[in-house]
């Protein structure tokens, strides 16, 4: 094919795209010459050395001794406590590893092993995985999604159409700070249990209920986090099998049989090497979920670590935390999981998958801060319907992880790329709804609000232009007073982090409360969350039942 | 817009600041401690590091200035002795300096951009494609120099030049003569320019009728000039020997440890092939001195063919660059004045001695200015600027920048053909990139090839021993063909252009 020709076929839309792609790339190119965690720090070290020793453990071990304490197995160092797939990965990498130096994955020898050109290696296995995963699945989220949110559309009002087009929403969503952080930075793998979450979900909506199923059971085995939504798959899975009027009682059984068969084939699959021995099988369970650690980590911005300071968690006894913890995430799920069961929605799944993650950050025992990405990706499925709400949690998602941050030394990669971020989502912002402004086809309705934004957005206006134009806006209608009191919080939450932030890196903390600081912003954070957490409730109440399909079937009996 | 897009690099440069940075690092941590501790009159003749002092005084200047901030970072970095000394504050205050003073140069773009004001071309392209530099970010941010506000300070020069404001452009042009001497390879255009527009009031070479507005320009130009250089040697009064010796050293050999893409990477290549040649044949001339990629070789001989002093390099760009200023003479609209400035620093650049790679963004910046302006200047631009750029990769050679050099040209160039082939219609031809012909397109793609073989296919085949400058022979070699056919293409253009008026 000629240049040219391929070049004249992309639209100008798609360019973005690529461009949004290749600066993404580009930006966790340059993360990745930031120092990963415990970076040179013996005994220990970090998550670096804890990847780079399961590459050891798999290549050089069988097996069955993976999961096991062993004498060549020492699990107090950083023993394998996630799922077989993350095992099998490591495995992978572990033989291309073994295959450039034999020194990275030698067992013992190779603890702690550091050097520039392992550094490389490493950090180029997790960005093939973001090109090979987690990318691909965003992108074609967001295609796909357009599509059918276009389609619905046409059905009904004109109302839905008023989303922030996909090419917009995949550069915010690739140049999401958190991930990039944590995954180029910090060093981990959360981009393939994402991303296969992500294909799940994309599968989901398009009514591909088996495939889902498949990718979810693959992130779940990739990273136990992703618990935290299985919640509405499981249920959102459940009420399609449950026969709609008009079909016969048994079609809904065999479609439950079908998912069920699937869910165990795919999870004895990965499972295989372990399932022959009850005593392996166990031991791998147990790794798994490691009750035996406190009720939560460092300082994270969830509720339990906000109770901490006016009641003493920690003296309690396990057992009963986590019963405690238990009750509560559930009662916190509930609400959302049975609107999800009874009134389902397509639209409704990435709120509860948001409902439900969020509940079990909050709520849950032993949650690291890091689990918050498990959190903000069903945010960002959900960015190009609500923009300004999930931008604002997910800037503070990436704020409640700085005490992690400050810790890698990372400090100077967040402040940049939390800039690129905020001005990237600023740019688009504006030019969307300059665009909006323009074009005709808007309802009455809706004009006035993105008029609204628009100006507020805007600062080529003149400022006392601006600012009268916008009071003008606001005695108009109550519904530009709720934006603008929207804006004003959201504003005044920005400013309030940006201090704690610059306070935490300028001063130091005062010697009797060494962990002030972080304290302080898992607390500021964890307010914030609950607060979403209230918001996407309701949001996901809000919107009602999807009677689409019923109503195909019954014009087909007709 | 420019501020959007200055705020997005700024914080790129911001990300890169762990980066590998080059000896040049040390170089500025050592001028910034000379100018602190020591007298005025001592800072061109310390020599306790082998970084000396060899940017002319207000440069100088600017270091003393900037070691006051620099105290309160880190006060280590301003001892003399601490040869080498890169803390964490250290590096940080550096890199900041660097992307601090790019405002200077965001400045220049934007000034620039609104003395062309073109529509969106200018509002949205020009300054994309200026401020996302991408030879500036590799060479100020990771290579670590401070080029990027004293192209800043060309650009203004070239704004008020173009706003008819003559003598403030001539400071400033005078005024980054005295921030660094290279910016000399610009001053023809500067001379004739200034001479006929300004001090002969535009009138044609037939009737000089030297008026008294003609004298008083002359004096009026005359007085800044002079002016700008007596306050910046006027401390070094009775040591100006020794500052020149340091400014021109020329001491150095023809060409830079690395070969810049000039006519004289050619010409040693040829030379080792004749030598190659003949030793093959069984005509002996002497064992090759040294590998001529290695570094610490300052000066070095040719082979076969006769050495090249510096007097004849600069013949040689004395002759090439007068039919320019004969052209430039006949003209008298800004943008030839601006293509004239492109054209001096090529040439100047092909066949200067001792040059640097670094000095083919002195080509880059003013042709980026024209690119939007006319087809064949953005077809020089895209060539010129995809060549320089990649000739400046083997600057940053540690491992870890390759994937981060790599995507910022792909990007960069990426973006240039997208932005630049939608402002001109032009015939859809197949197999080709836009705005160019086959064989440039051809020439371009090339590139991946020697990209993969510097990298991989150079190691696989296991010369890293036998073999290990000729993945920079091969950068150089190839570079300059595409150079020098640019320059070709610009010169034939610009007399051509002289032939139809």
């Amino acid at each position: 094919m000629a240049v040219d020709k391929v070049l004249l076929k992309i639209s100008c839309d798609n360019w973005l795209v690529v461009f949004g792609i290749l600066v993404a790339l580009l930006l966790r190119n340059v993360t990745m010459l930031h120092p990963y965690s415990g970076q040179g720090k013996p005994p220990m070290y970090g998550d670096y050395e804890a990847q780079r020793h399961w590459m050891e453990i798999t290549t050089n071990l069988p097996v069955s001794e993976w999961y096991r304490n062993t004498s060549d197995n020492n699990l107090e160092y950083w023993g394998l406590d996630y799922p077989p797939l993350t095992a099998y990965h490591m495995y992978f990498c572990g033989l291309i590893a073994n295959f450039l130096n034999e020194n990275y994955t030698v067992l013992h020898a190779s603890r702690g092993f550091e050097s520039d050109e392992h550094k490389i290696f490493m950090r180029l296995t997790v960005l093939l995985c973001d090109i090979l995963v987690y990318i691909p699945s965003l992108v074609i989220f967001y295609y796909s999604c357009a599509k059918l949110y276009q389609s619905d559309s046409a059905n009904r009002s004109v109302k839905q159409n008023y989303t922030i087009p996909s090419s917009l929403s995949i550069i915010l969503a690739l140049l999401y700070p958190g991930i990039i952080l944590i995954d180029h930075g910090h060093f981990q793998y959360n981009n393939v249990s994402l991303g296969l979450t992500t294909f799940s979900v994309i599968f989901l909506l398009h009514q591909k209920n088996i495939l889902s199923s498949i990718f979810f059971c693959l992130a779940l085995n990739y990273k136990q986090m992703e618990l935290y939504h299985s919640l509405p798959f499981f249920l959102y899975l459940l009420s399609t099998c449950i026969p709609k009027p008009g079909k016969r009682a048994i079609s809904g059984v065999v479609s439950l049989f079908v998912l069920g068969i699937t869910v165990v084939v795919t999870f004895s699959i990965i499972w295989l090497p372990f399932l022959f021995d009850l005593d392996i099988l166990l031991q791998v369970l147990h790794r798994q979920f490691p009750f035996a650690r406190g009720i939560f980590e460092d300082k994270v911005a969830n509720f339990w670590c906000a109770l901490n300071v006016v009641y003493k968690l920690k003296v309690c006894d396990k057992a009963k935390l986590m019963r405690i913890c238990l009750f509560t995430t559930l009662s916190a799920v509930f609400p959302s999981s049975v609107d999800l069961f009874l009134r389902p929605n397509r639209k409704k799944f990435i709120l509860a998958l948001i409902n439900s993650s969020l509940a079990f950050f909050l709520f849950s025992y032993q949650v690291h801060e890091k689990t918050i990405l498990v959190v903000a990706l069903p945010v960002l499925l959900y960015f190009p319907e609500n923009p300004f709400v999930c931008f604002w949690f997910l800037f503070i998602s990436v704020f409640s992880m700085v005490p992690l941050f400050v810790k890698d030394d990372l400090i100077v990669a967040v402040i940049a790329l939390l800039m690129f971020y905020i001005i990237s989502f600023y740019v688009s912002m504006k030019y969307y709804y300059q665009s909006r402004c323009n074009s005709s086809n808007v309802s009455n309705y809706h004009i006035e609000q993105i008029r609204f934004l628009h100006n507020l957005i805007n600062v080529d206006v003149k400022k006392s232009d601006k600012i009268s134009r916008v009071f003008k806006m606001i005695t108009r209608s109550r519904k530009t007073v709720e934006y603008f009191i929207f804006f004003l919080a959201m504003l005044l939450s920005f400013v309030g982090s940006l201090l704690i932030f610059v306070i935490s890196i300028v001063f130091e903390p005062p010697v009797k409360y060494p962990d002030l600081f972080p304290l302080l912003i898992s607390i500021y954070s964890c307010f914030h969350f609950l607060g979403f957490f209230v918001y996407f409730n309701v949001k996901q109440i809000q919107i009602s039942q999807d009677f689409g399909d019923i109503g195909n079937v019954k014009l087909k009996e007709n | 817009m420019i501020l959007i897009i200055a705020l997005l690099t700024s914080s790129l440069k911001l990300l890169l600041m762990p980066a590998y940075y080059s000896t040049d690092f040390e170089v500025h941590r050592n001028w910034l401690s000379i100018t602190h501790n020591l007298p005025v009159k001592r800072w061109y003749y310390d020599d306790t590091s082998e970084w000396t002092l060899d940017y002319p005084p207000l440069f100088a200047w600017f270091e003393y200035l900037l070691s006051y901030p620099a105290q309160f970072f880190d006060k280590n970095m301003l001892v003399i002795n601490n040869l080498k000394y890169e803390s964490r504050e250290t590096i940080i205050f550096q890199r900041l300096s660097v992307i601090f003073m790019d405002a200077v140069y965001c400045y220049g773009v934007h000034r620039c951009c609104k003395v062309i004001s073109k529509g969106w071309r200018t509002d949205v392209v020009l300054p994309i494609l200026l401020i996302t530099n991408c030879g500036l970010i590799m060479l100020d941010h990771i290579h670590f120099q401070y080029n990027g506000f004293m192209y800043g300070i060309l650009l203004l020069s070239i704004a008020d030049m173009c706003n008819d404001r003559f003598l403030k452009s001539a400071f400033w042009f005078v005024v980054l003569l005295n921030l660094k001497h290279i910016y000399v390879y610009a001053s023809p255009a500067y001379f004739i320019y200034l001479l006929k527009t300004y001090c002969l009031c535009n009138r044609p070479i037939s009737d000089v009728v030297l008026t008294q507005k003609c004298w008083s320009n002359t004096i009026k130009l005359g007085s800044v000039v002079i002016g700008v250089f007596v306050i910046s040697f006027l401390p070094f009064y009775d040591h100006l020997p020794q500052i020149i010796s340091r400014l021109f050293p020329l001491k150095r050999g023809l060409c830079h440890a690395y070969w810049a893409p000039n006519v004289w990477a050619l010409y040693n290549i040829v030379d080792k092939a004749v030598f190659f040649a003949a030793s093959k044949l069984g005509y002996h001339k002497g064992e090759a001195k040294a590998a001529m990629t290695g570094g610490l070789v300052q000066e070095y001989s040719h082979l076969v063919l006769p050495n090249i002093t510096p007097r004849i390099t600069i013949i040689l760009s004395l002759i090439f660059v007068l039919p320019l200023m004969v052209k430039l003479w006949k003209l008298k609209c800004p943008t030839d004045f601006i293509r004239c400035i492109a054209l001096c620093s090529l040439t100047a650049f092909l066949f200067g001695y001792h040059v640097h790679e670094k000095a083919i963004l002195m080509a880059i910046i003013p042709i980026t200015i024209l690119s939007v302006r006319d087809p064949l200047d953005a077809k020089i631009f895209l060539i010129l600027s995809t060549v320089g750029y990649y000739s400046l990769f083997p600057l940053l050679y540690p491992k870890n920048l390759f994937l981060v050099k790599t995507l910022l040209l792909i990007i960069h160039s990426l973006y240039s053909f997208h932005s630049l082939s939608k402002m001109y219609t032009m015939k859809i031809c197949k197999y080709s990139l836009p705005l160019l012909n086959i064989f440039e397109s051809f020439y371009l793609f090339s590139f991946c090839l020697i990209h993969t073989y510097e990298h991989f296919i150079h190691n696989l085949l296991d010369f890293q021993n036998k073999l290990p400058f000729l993945p920079l022979m091969i950068t150089s070699v190839y570079c300059s063909v595409g150079v020098i056919y640019c320059w070709i293409l610009y010169f034939i253009f610009s007399s051509k252009d002289l032939s139809q008026l």
